[in-house]
């Protein structure tokens, strides 16, 4: 499966087209609401993203409460923020402690907790990751410049069913006291899918 | 089925490439076909395992060059080819030529934010208690169907541990026939990465599959 955009422009505007003449043949038959389909646009172009996810890791870490309830019935707990619907109806989170890493991969299509990350980006879907996700984690995680300790445990979470994974990344040290807010900028979208980790103080004043 | 969507454990493809500052959509036709699919997803025609089956059945070289995009767009033609929803011809160009068939629903503007915030909940009423329990040790079956299933290729036949129960689900290798939901109970199990590929796989690492008991044995 294609991971890049160098497919050539006449392929292109092949799809822009092949896209335009089947939205009208839709609307014309009376399918979908043209109105509708824009909703669903703009829900995901603007609204709902990894930010998201992000609030839900920083009120993790700053509130042992809030991060039991999480590991009680996370689709709850992740609803109390107002996050819900579509990819993200049945939640579960998994933490990251200093033995086990987590990172998560759908191996047969594509699934992704779009409630809590958005859109899944082009290399979650692409094949590369989808097939070298299970058996190597650990040179997949390289692809990402992400070195863990030798003595790490990865656990890979294959999204077979409509459970879906998010990782709570491990809190990066020198945030004790942080508001809420200013720890959700630690957390990168790839911190939780278990691509990456999350950013140090460091990293996000430079 | 075991088709090229079946990713796990392959070595072929090469390295991830993630792109830096990737946008959300890569042009405006990914926003009309992101729309479609899920739009067309609310006319009730087909249920979520018939459109993963769909797109799982697109022709291999087809399936391993497209987008995921592409991908979509095409799982939603034949969905709707099948189902005399549109006609070859009128995919061509674009005209309508026959009546439209009536569909369960069709989603407004207004109605839209609340039916995408209510998603499609697959957890179901039990009709038997759970016969697994955490800490069980359990052989994923050995099977495959021609039609959909969600037990990946590289983990059938394995000795794992059940370490959750997330709750009774609709059962896809039934929903996607459309033998009815069948709900089952669904376990997390897990895997060495030995045991899924063999002695050679990176040490220490383990896999979680989600399985419906049916796929289980208890060892």
């Amino acid at each position: 499966m294609g991971q890049n955009h160098d497919h050539d422009h006449s392929e292109w505007s092949d799809m822009e087209l092949k896209v335009k003449t089947l939205e009208s043949l839709l609307l014309e038959k009376g399918y979908v609401d043209q109105a509708a389909l824009d909703v669903i646009v703009e829900t995901y172009e603007h609204k709902v993203g990894p930010r998201n996810g992000a609030q839900v890791v920083a009120k993790a870490w700053a509130d042992p409460n809030y991060l039991q309830r999480l590991r009680d019935d996370a689709s709850s707990a992740i609803a109390e923020l107002g996050f819900t619907g579509r990819q993200g109806e049945h939640m579960r989170v998994v933490e990251n402690t200093p033995d086990t890493h987590n990172m998560v991969v759908c191996t047969l299509c594509s699934c992704y907790p779009w409630s809590v990350l958005g859109l899944p980006p082009v290399w979650y879907k692409s094949a590369p990751y989808r097939s070298r996700a299970v058996s190597e984690p650990r040179k997949v995680l390289s692809e990402f410049d992400v070195s863990l300790p030798e003595d790490t445990n990865i656990q890979v979470w294959d999204s077979t069913a409509e459970m879906r994974y998010l990782v709570i990344p491990l809190r990066p040290e020198g945030t004790d006291g942080w508001s809420e807010e200013k720890l959700a900028d630690l957390v990168t979208r790839d911190s939780m899918i278990g691509t990456g980790l999350a950013l140090s103080p460091d990293e996000v004043s430079a | 089925m075991n088709g090229p969507h079946d990713m796990g454990g392959m070595q072929c493809y090469g390295p991830v490439k993630p792109e830096k500052n990737e946008p959300i959509f890569h042009g405006d036709w990914e926003k009309r076909a992101l729309a479609m699919t899920v739009g067309m997803g609310f006319a009730g025609q087909w249920n979520l395992d018939v459109s993963r089956f769909a797109r799982e059945s697109l022709p291999p070289e087809f399936y391993l060059t497209k987008s995921y995009y592409q991908i979509w767009i095409h799982g939603l033609q034949n969905l709707m080819l099948e189902r005399g929803l549109v006609t070859e011809n009128e995919l061509a160009t674009g005209e309508m030529e026959t009546h439209p068939l009536e569909v369960k629903r069709v989603v407004s503007a207004d109605e839209m934010p609340a039916a995408l915030a209510a998603g499609g909940p697959v957890a179901r009423e039990p009709s038997a208690p759970a016969a697994m329990a955490v800490g069980d040790k359990v052989r994923t079956i050995n099977i495959h169907p021609s039609s959909h299933t969600r037990l990946p290729r590289y983990a059938r036949n394995k000795l794992g541990e059940i370490i959750a129960i997330h709750g009774c689900h609709v059962f896809p290798d039934s929903n996607a026939k459309g033998e009815g939901e069948n709900p089952q109970w669904l376990y997390a199990v897990r895997f060495s990465s030995e045991e899924l590929f063999g002695p050679d796989a990176e040490p220490r690492n383990s896999v979680v599959v989600d399985c419906w008991e049916p796929y289980l044995e208890r060892v």
